[in-house]
């Protein structure tokens, strides 16, 4: 301990080393991390956490209808899912729907008519608008003629025109425009995501979908050439008998049972998917009264391949992190033991003297040690506090996304302390061997 | 009674192919409160005796009874306790550890020590030692602010501080002017006759010899003369 203090320049510079590598290894995890944090974002907001449930096949005369065919998926099962199971974050409910968009003199047909609750904007991370609000949970129960509309549309229908407060129609049904989702670009099949309404389900069921099963006779004459009705399969066959168009637009309600296309669900985490698979599967078997021995009348998909992506990338970017850190560190290591050597030479005499009035060579080996590691130590509580500092400041300056690791500083301390042993054991153990006859004459 | 015996010493050195022989069978006694000079010329084996003598090497052959124990085959750990407890050293370069005061020098020994000291009682027992060398009022000088002969005195009250049986001074004065010179083997004088401590002083100066009251001198690794103390001083 005394001798450090009575070197103070030469244990300064030992530890440069070590400092500059404690430094490098926080500044590099911190930075590291929120960019990996950020990549991670990037790739939840694509929806890799994202689950869907199908309602199953079901056999009509021998005849498979293949996933979807069946109407087993309740509003009541998103509900469900999003207060029993703990692994997911949100569910909403999806009704797809397929209809003509026109506005003024313009139409367009969307590439998705999705009737859902405004938990779809938070599984698709879509919270964000452009412009103007989502609509709300009451718009849902009050069966509202409210839509969010996507980029693609507006650029179809609006030509420029702000399109928050203005009405569009559906299948005949005006719905006011409530807000303009923000652009999402194509999904990574290359399909446009901005060509997207959304609207409240009741409003989709009760008022679109029914109304375009229920006959063209709603339609105007002009648009007949093509019917979206006729081009795409028609929505699935009601359970009750339809009620005339007027009926149905008047009285929505009340419902005993409504069946949607699809809940869309996300998992807390990339690493809870398959706890949530678990938990919805359990949890809707029990809630559609399935048998032990029976299939499940749901399928549950996952992004396998975007998951994949993500761990492959987060593992890259720890592995990557982790190589800096350990050549800093290594560098560092060889710096201390460097100086530490030169230090042994430089002090071979009072290594001698020492041994001389009585220290034995563990006594040495230990003093050498302590140097080492105490260096080491104070390099590392530097390094932690320049590191730090190094990370603040690209934050401030460059605007780049760091996280506080704890992890990294614990990692650092210890592996500091551990280079210290490591790299100080050498030069310690080198010292412990002198020959105190020879070092007493050592000029 | 005898301090110290030496039976048949021998030393050989193995130099690659050649076997180097430098003491070849030393014989020789110091009773407890002798003040012994060993003297002879560079390539006698004076150093290697010495070295011997201070437990920092092990003979190759013979015994070496230190203070009623044979320590000729002990461990070099068994030895730096030895030297710890019943030895100490005064060396011509002094050897004093830089930017160290001169208490903390004295105090360095008794680290070593087999039993713990605690700080506060180092720190007197290296106090009582510079006062009885004569340096109370430069206790906190570093070795830089010290003359040759301070330094040496500080280094004197270091091989003191733990109460050693036998002092081993390795050409004292070699570095210091006549004066000074005079003034440390004074007081090895007094140290000898008031504490009774038995001291070897190492050299080749004769006048330093003169201090002594045996003086032991060997050539081409035998002692020509005053291998014990029935001898008369030469």
């Amino acid at each position: 301990m005394r001798a450090l203090r009575r070197n103070v320049m030469r244990a300064a510079l030992t530890t440069l080393g070590i400092v500059i590598g404690v430094a490098a290894v926080i500044a590099m995890m911190e930075i590291g991390n929120g960019s990996s944090r950020a990549i991670q974002h990037t790739i939840a907001t694509m929806g890799a956490f994202n689950l869907m449930v199908f309602p199953g096949n079901s056999l009509l005369a021998g005849i498979s209808t293949g996933t979807g065919g069946s109407m087993r998926l309740s509003p009541g099962d998103a509900d469900a899912i999003l207060t029993d199971c703990p692994s997911v974050t949100a569910a909403a409910p999806v009704v797809f729907a397929r209809a003509q968009a026109v506005y003024n003199n313009l139409n367009w047909q969307p590439g998705s008519l999705y009737g859902t609750t405004p938990a779809f904007l938070e599984v698709r991370d879509w919270s964000d608008m452009a412009e103007g609000n989502p609509f709300t949970d009451r718009d849902v129960r009050n069966t509202s003629k409210v839509c969010v509309i996507g980029k693609t549309i507006v650029e179809k229908l609006f030509q420029g025109e702000s399109p928050v407060g203005k009405e569009i129609r559906l299948m005949n049904v005006n719905f006011k425009v409530v807000g303009v989702l923000k652009a999402k670009g194509a999904n990574m099949m290359g399909a446009d995501q901005d060509d997207i309404i959304l609207a409240p389900w009741t409003t989709i069921k009760y008022r679109v979908s029914g109304a375009s099963s229920s006959g063209g006779s709603t339609v105007v004459a002009a648009n007949t050439s093509v019917l979206p009705s006729q081009v795409f399969p028609p929505a699935p066959p009601s359970l009750y008998p339809i009620p005339s168009s007027v009926q149905q637009a008047d009285t929505p309600q009340p419902v005993r049972f409504a069946n949607v296309n699809q809940i869309v669900v996300s998992a807390r985490s990339g690493a809870e998917v398959q706890s949530a698979i678990e938990e919805i599967t359990a949890l809707l078997r029990e809630r559609h009264h399935i048998r032990a021995e029976m299939p499940e009348d749901f399928t549950i998909r996952d992004m396998t391949e975007m998951a994949r992506t993500m761990s492959s990338t987060t593992e890259l970017m720890t592995t990557l992190l982790l190589i800096v850190a350990a050549i800093s560190l290594v560098v560092g290591g060889v710096g201390i033991m460097n100086i530490m050597l030169v230090s042994v030479t430089e002090r071979t005499r009072e290594i001698g003297l020492r041994m001389a009035v009585g220290a034995q060579s563990t006594d040495i080996l230990h003093q050498f040690l302590t140097e080492a590691i105490v260096l080491c130590l104070i390099g590392g509580a530097v390094g932690i506090a320049l590191g730090r500092t190094t990370s603040i400041l690209v934050r401030l300056i460059k605007h780049w996304p760091t996280a506080v690791s704890v992890g990294a500083i614990v990692v650092a301390v210890a592996v500091s302390a551990l280079v210290g042993v490591l790299f100080g054991f050498y030069p310690a153990w080198k010292a412990s061997r002198l020959d105190p006859i020879d070092a007493l004459r050592y000029e | 009674m005898e301090l110290l015996e030496l039976h048949q010493v021998c030393k050989t050195y193995h130099l690659g192919e050649m076997d180097l022989q430098v003491l070849k069978g030393v014989t020789l006694s110091v009773g407890k409160g002798e003040l012994v000079a060993l003297m002879g010329a560079s390539g006698s084996g004076k150093s290697t005796l010495m070295n011997i003598l201070g437990c920092l090497d092990h003979p190759s052959s013979g015994e070496y009874w230190l203070d009623g124990q044979e320590i000729s085959g002990a461990s070099s750990n068994e030895r730096a306790k030895l030297r710890n407890r019943l030895i100490g050293f005064v060396f011509q370069s002094f050897n004093l550890l830089s930017r160290t005061s001169a208490l903390d020098n004295v105090c360095m020994p008794l680290t070593y020590g087999v039993e713990y000291v605690h700080e506060d009682e180092m720190r007197k027992r290296a106090e009582e030692m510079l006062r009885k060398v004569g340096l109370a009022d430069r206790m906190d000088h570093q070795p830089s602010q010290l003359s040759g002969g301070q330094q040496q005195r500080v280094a004197i009250a270091r091989s003191l501080i733990n109460r050693p049986r036998l002092l081993l001074a390795d050409e004292p004065t070699g570095n210091l002017d006549s004066r000074t010179s005079e003034e440390i083997l004074q007081m090895f004088r007094a140290l000898n006759e008031s504490e009774g401590l038995t001291i070897i002083l190492v050299t080749h100066d004769p006048n330093v010899a003169q201090h002594a009251k045996r003086v032991i001198r060997i050539r081409d690794g035998l002692i020509e003369s005053g291998s014990d103390g029935n001898r008369i001083k030469e």
